[in-house]
């Protein structure tokens, strides 16, 4: 026992275990496909308008460093819809529903801020949490149509999206408090229901960004530390195994959805409690029957994160990054579409990516071996021990 | 100079820093069925991957007739007459069996699939080996026997002269093993070449007329079959002397712990009852077989019993308490371990590390868990005492992926997991499926001490040899109903044969009154 132990702590050290661990593959795969998606949108942009390509990209890479305060504002609302989406694909849920969540969030949000007078310290905090009360009740529905009737919780949260926009579009046009006709937007919400911004000039930056980063180290710790998160991972890996084991599926089915509702329904709050860069003003909503797009952003940039809450904070600030950056790239004529375009093809080859991605640690490792078989003296020691784990692989097939 | 059909000549294939064949050499000779032994995982598939073209080899050579052959691709392979039925069978279960067999050489006319012709051989083929299908059936509504004649009419439709057989009869019943094997004896009459790849001595011996050994990637050696025993083939494949009987003690039952009152389940896949008004005791102390041909209610018999299913009337009582309704959970807490029949299914999260499987009945329990929060530490320490004491072998212990396991040792963690969490009743469905001798042995002594122990045993089978060494009593179960209880001492395979097939039956009451 000792004599393996001490195997293990050698294996730790060598080159394979960091080329092996999840973390180096998901992290290395997502950079070549954002490398991937870069290199088409450059070349869709040569093809387009060859003499402004270059600078188009340059846009499109460095352009966000110059909007710094937005790009971590708009990053904010994706965070929580990308948390979202990955925490219920960690239970094996595809929550295409973010939308809606997100859409309910924002506006139980501003319910909370036109609606109720309350003191400027609180006002604010009561109408982030009603956001996160409407997300999770749009979450909750689909979980227990999965629970207790096994309708595919696709489905319901899309009709969902569909449901929750019209409805909100309905009522915010409807409410003379909140909405001015004229404008054809809600009115500015009044200053006590704003978040306190982190006061980054000429952007609406605001605590939120903060508070979504702790949600998604907080995320972490329920998902890696916990029963619950074991319980979780358990199930959405291998639900058979899960049932089996004892594990109350419905009961995980319904909280999984209503937390992954609370967190878009908080995207929502935090994107739509936001002081604007002018003075006075707010970020206002427009009801023009469209569903958000903040939601769906959120599947891409839980798809980039590999679902992992830490991997999703760096994934949404990137996506938001390049979007900053895209709008730019309308200064030399393109349109801000192509940011989209290289969001999906990165978003498809970050599948391709991974595969990739294995086979080059590969090929460095065995040459990495190559070399220190040749002046190792444990040699014998370490092939013995290889072969073993061959064996164990082959086994599993 | 002997005449050999196929030489596979100091094969060495290499995955990085590993050796999964260190130079082997293997010779097939015409119309031979040629065995390949081994271990899980000791080299017998990639073997059969570099003959078939899967891998390539770094070093080594193979011949065809005497006549260097290169096979950098599967149709390399078939175009040497090569052919291969996988252990997982490569079938698309949304097509006929005629689709599948025709699949990548369609007969068409000018673009269009010409099937008239095709069925026709199909038919000729499997009237003339005795390999029942129906072209037109579905692949996803047959049997896993059915699917393997299908397989094995794919590689004859191609014509092949040389047939791989990748542990053919894992998933097979007695009955389709003794066709299976019949059908292959055919084939060599016939002057066709067979390797077959198995761990199984029985069948070897039954069937097969050279077989060679391989043990950890290495070459051991080729025996004439009929000059060894299964005594010497199971040393040179494992390294050591095997017992084949299980030694124990008579058994000395106590208390009843598991009582089954007239159960009746519901079929999930037919409108009749799956398990029929079902009445027996098992006592600690005592193993108890459940016997019988697949599919004849043993599984929902089980699930019923361990909460995975409902039963529709009847009650199952653990020491006394009703538990005909109560969730997997308060089963598991009142005592019942349970190694379930498929072991990637249910047994094993496959993508959690082994520590973290070793806990999946108990992670909720206090030492493993405070205030919700998993305590890492005693989980590894749980962890490792487990993988010592029960030597469980993975490529990085604790936290080896589960997945990455070989298969005998992934029923080891899952038998571990369940024998050392507190129960009284431990019902093991299948516990050696799939797994070699050594392995095998392991199992059964791990019964066999859990019995000494005073625990009571549910062993389910379909093993003929296990259903006859390892328990104290056999209930033989036919068509839902339980239609014989007898003693192993006393039984032979053949009377078991006839209980197993319907053929003969006690009375049922008279049973039911006995338990």
């Amino acid at each position: 026992m000792q004599d393996k132990n001490g195997l293990y702590k050698k294996r730790n050290l060598d080159f394979k275990s960091i080329t092996k661990s999840a973390g180096f593959t998901s992290l290395s795969s997502a950079l070549m496909a954002i490398f991937l998606g870069l290199v088409f949108g450059f070349f869709v942009m040569l093809f387009a308008s060859p003499p402004n390509a270059l600078a188009g990209l340059q846009y499109i890479i460095f352009g966000g460093f110059n909007r710094i305060g937005n790009v971590f504002y708009f990053a904010t609302p994706i965070l929580m819809t990308g948390l979202s989406v990955g925490f219920a694909f960690k239970m094996g849920l595809f929550n295409i529903g973010a939308s809606g969540q997100y859409t309910m969030g924002l506006f139980f949000a501003l319910f909370a801020g036109f609606m109720w007078d309350l003191p400027p310290g609180l006002h604010w905090i009561v109408s982030i949490l009603a956001g996160m009360l409407g997300g999770m009740l749009w979450g909750i529905i689909p979980g227990l149509f999965k629970a207790f009737l096994n309708v595919n919780e696709v489905i319901t949260s899309i009709m969902f999206n569909y449901i929750g926009m019209y409805l909100v579009d309905m009522m915010v046009q409807g409410s003379s408090i909140m909405y001015t006709a004229d404008k054809t937007r809600t009115k500015y919400l009044p200053q006590s229901a704003q978040i306190p911004s982190l006061g980054i000039p000429n952007s609406n930056v605001n605590l939120g960004i903060i508070f979504a980063i702790l949600i998604g180290i907080f995320l972490y710790i329920i998902l890696e530390k916990t029963i619950f998160g074991y319980e979780l991972k358990a199930t959405g890996y291998n639900k058979h195994a899960a049932e089996y084991a004892g594990m109350k599926g419905k009961t995980n089915i319904i909280l999984t959805m209503l937390i992954a509702g609370g967190l878009s329904g908080l995207g929502g709050a935090f994107f739509m409690l936001s002081p604007s860069g002018i003075a006075g003003s707010s970020m206002t909503y427009e009801p023009i029957n469209i569903i958000a797009a903040n939601g769906f952003t959120g599947i891409a940039v839980a798809l980039l994160g590999n679902s992992h809450p830490i991997g999703t904070i760096f994934s949404a600030i990137f996506i938001s990054h390049i979007q900053r950056g895209g709008t730019l790239a309308s200064l030399v004529g393109y349109k801000p579409e192509i940011i989209d375009l290289v969001i999906a093809v990165i978003i498809y080859f970050s599948a391709f990516a991974m595969i990739m991605n294995t086979t080059l640690a590969r090929i460095i490792e065995s040459r990495l071996e190559a070399k220190a078989n040749g002046s190792d003296d444990t040699v014998d020691n370490m092939v013995e021990d290889k072969k073993d784990s061959a064996d164990d692989m082959k086994g599993a097939e | 100079m002997e005449n050999y059909v196929i030489e596979m000549l100091n094969i060495t294939k290499e995955f990085p820093g590993i050796i999964a064949n260190d130079n082997i050499t293997l010779r097939l000779k015409k119309g031979e069925i040629h065995a390949l032994l081994g271990e899980n995982g000791a080299g017998k598939s990639t073997l059969m991957s570099v003959l078939f073209g899967m891998y390539q080899p770094e070093k080594g050579e193979i011949r065809k007739n005497g006549q260097l052959v290169r096979i950098d691709n599967p149709n390399d392979a078939n175009d040497l007459g090569i052919g291969m039925v996988h252990q997982h069978f490569q079938l698309v279960e949304i097509f006929t069996i005629l689709e599948n067999i025709i699949l990548g050489v369609e007969p068409n006319k000018y673009g269009f699939i010409e099937k008239k012709e095709a069925r026709k051989k199909v038919i000729d083929l499997s009237e003339k080996y005795g390999l029942r299908v129906d072209p037109d059936a579905y692949i996803e509504d047959i049997t896993v026997g059915m699917q393997q004649r299908v397989e094995i009419l794919k590689m004859l439709y191609r014509e092949n002269e040389i047939l791989i057989f990748d542990e053919p009869t894992a998933v097979l019943t007695p009955q389709e093993i003794k066709e299976l094997l019949q059908i292959m004896r055919g084939f060599a009459n016939e002057g066709k070449s067979i390797l077959f790849i198995t761990h199984k001595l029985n069948e070897i011996m039954e069937v097969a007329d050279r077989c060679t050994v391989l043990r950890k990637g290495k070459y051991i050696g080729t025996v004439d079959v009929k000059d060894t025993t299964k005594e010497e083939l199971s040393k040179m494949m494992v390294g050591r002397d095997i017992s084949f009987h299980v030694t124990k003690e008579d058994s000395s039952p106590k208390d009843v712990i598991l009582s089954v009152k007239n159960l009746t389940v519901p079929s999930k896949t037919h409108k009749n009852n799956a398990v029929k008004n079902v009445t027996f005791n098992i006592r600690a102390g005592e193993i108890v077989c459940l016997a019988g041909i697949d599919g004849n209610g043993q599984t929902e018999l089980v699930n019923a019993i361990t909460g995975l299913d409902k039963s529709s009337s009847g009650s199952v009582y653990l020491k006394g308490e009703d538990i005909t309704r109560a969730p997997i959970r308060s089963r598991s807490m009142a005592g019942m371990s349970h190694i379930p029949e498929d072991r990637h299914k249910h047994g094993l999260v496959l993508d959690y590390r082994l520590e973290e499987n070793l806990v999946l009945q108990r992670y909720w329990q206090v030492e493993f868990q405070n205030k919700g929060f998993i305590r890492f530490k005693e989980v590894r320490e749980y962890a490792e005492n487990l993988i010592d004491r029960f030597d469980i072998r993975s490529g990085q212990g604790p936290i080896t992926m589960a997945r990455s396991m070989s298969g005998g040792n992934q029923q080891k963690a899952i038998i571990a997991r369940e024998i050392d969490k507190e129960h009284e009743l431990l019902v093991a469905v299948q516990p050696t499926r799939g797994l070699d001798v050594g392995a095998i042995e392991y199992v059964h002594k791990q019964l066999v001490e859990s019995r000494d122990s005073g625990k009571a045993v549910f062993l389910v089978s379909l093993e003929l040899d296990e259903v006859i060494n390892v328990p104290d009593r056999i209930l033989v179960i036919y068509e839902g109903e339980i239609v014989g209880e007898l003693d192993p001492k006393k039984t032979s395979p053949e009377e078991l044969g006839l209980y197993m097939s319907g053929a003969k039956r006690d009375m049922i009451k008279e049973i039911n009154d006995a338990g």
